[in-house]
């Protein structure tokens, strides 16, 4: 089996055209819609019993809440708290893609630069939207830093191009770590695999590569969640400079 | 030198780029470590900090890795 044979597409069912390109509703389309429910139904399920001593499941929820809350505050300050729903939303969704994409025979969304780079391009909008919305024509100064002015000569060409990198690193940091790691696992799977048919002293060895993917699964544990994570603390500080500009909050 | 070849070559380097991404996260957590071993009551505070340098870190070889699938896939 090819490792990156997982990452494939497959169409289900044409949803509509638009300007003579096909839209179809793909595997992709449809890991979205359970992760979206999955997490929505966790949400609200978990939530519903709202005891004083939380269950195992509110706790859960509980903690999500309050770390990315606390992540918001301290990197935003108190202004940037509305922005709450936002970045808990996307936080969720990129956590549950991934960790359903660790689930075998599953599909992993966010291997996919599309999305990834989809959602990069809507904190990048929401931040731009609320720069100008704040300061406006002032969010401008945001590339200029406190500098002496023949170094500004420098320095502004240098904060734009950072600026306009920024979409390109958020989407391909979480796609490249979710494709890497993905293929990494069908490699060693491969490994096994290849071994054990081999036959005689080979298929004993093949116990080796088989140890490694479970220790490997576990590292990939780690990352679905940290990807998550930092896509989250990196839109709260894209946000935090939008709304305080050089200022700290 | 076919295509097929150097396309294997081309990929093969554009992978280097892991190197710098490797010293980068070791320099990370290990300055981190020093420093949280120095002072551990600052150090709980600077977990933030830390992920970002090693996601940041990170990224910038994962570039490299991409470069090298695009080059080999496509």
């Amino acid at each position: 089996m090819h490792p990156m044979e997982q990452f494939s597409i497959y169409n289900y069912a044409r949803l509509f055209s638009v300007a003579g390109h096909n839209i179809y509703f793909t595997n992709q389309s449809l890991l979205m819609v359970v992760v979206v429910l999955a997490a929505s139904f966790f949400m609200t399920l978990a939530m519903a019993g709202k005891r004083l001593v939380p269950s195992r499941a509110q706790s859960m929820a509980e903690v999500s809440y309050e770390f990315v809350a606390n992540m918001l505050h301290t990197s935003t300050g108190d202004d940037g708290l509305k922005f709450f729903p936002f970045v808990f939303t996307l936080f969720i969704f990129v956590l549950f893609c991934n960790f359903f994409g660790m689930v075998p025979w599953s599909f992993t969304v966010t291997s996919q630069i599309a999305v990834t780079f989809s959602l990069a391009a809507l904190v990048i909008l929401v931040v731009i939207v609320t720069g100008f919305a704040k300061h406006g024509i002032g969010f401008l100064k945001l590339f200029v830093p406190h500098a002496p002015w023949y170094l500004l000569i420098l320095l502004v060409p240098i904060e734009v191009i950072s600026f306009l990198t920024r979409p390109i690193s958020l989407s391909v940091r979480l796609f490249a770590n979710m494709l890497a790691g993905h293929t990494m696992l069908a490699v060693f799977g491969g490994f096994v695999v290849m071994l054990g048919a081999a036959g005689g002293v080979l298929s004993v060895i093949s116990i080796a590569p088989f140890l490694l993917i479970i220790a490997i699964m576990m590292l990939e544990l780690l990352v679905a969640f940290l990807q998550a994570y930092v896509f989250a603390i990196l839109t709260c500080i894209y946000l935090n400079e939008a709304l305080h500009l050089h200022d700290s909050h | 030198m076919d295509l097929a070849a150097a396309k294997m070559i081309g990929a093969g380097l554009a992978c280097i780029a892991l190197v710098g991404a490797g010293i980068g996260i070791g320099n990370v957590f290990g300055s981190y470590l020093s420093g949280a071993l120095r002072n551990p009551g600052a150090a709980a505070t600077q977990t933030t900090n830390l992920l970002l340098g090693f996601a940041l870190c990170e990224a910038t070889g994962l570039f490299g890795l991409v470069i090298a699938l695009i080059i080999l896939f496509t």
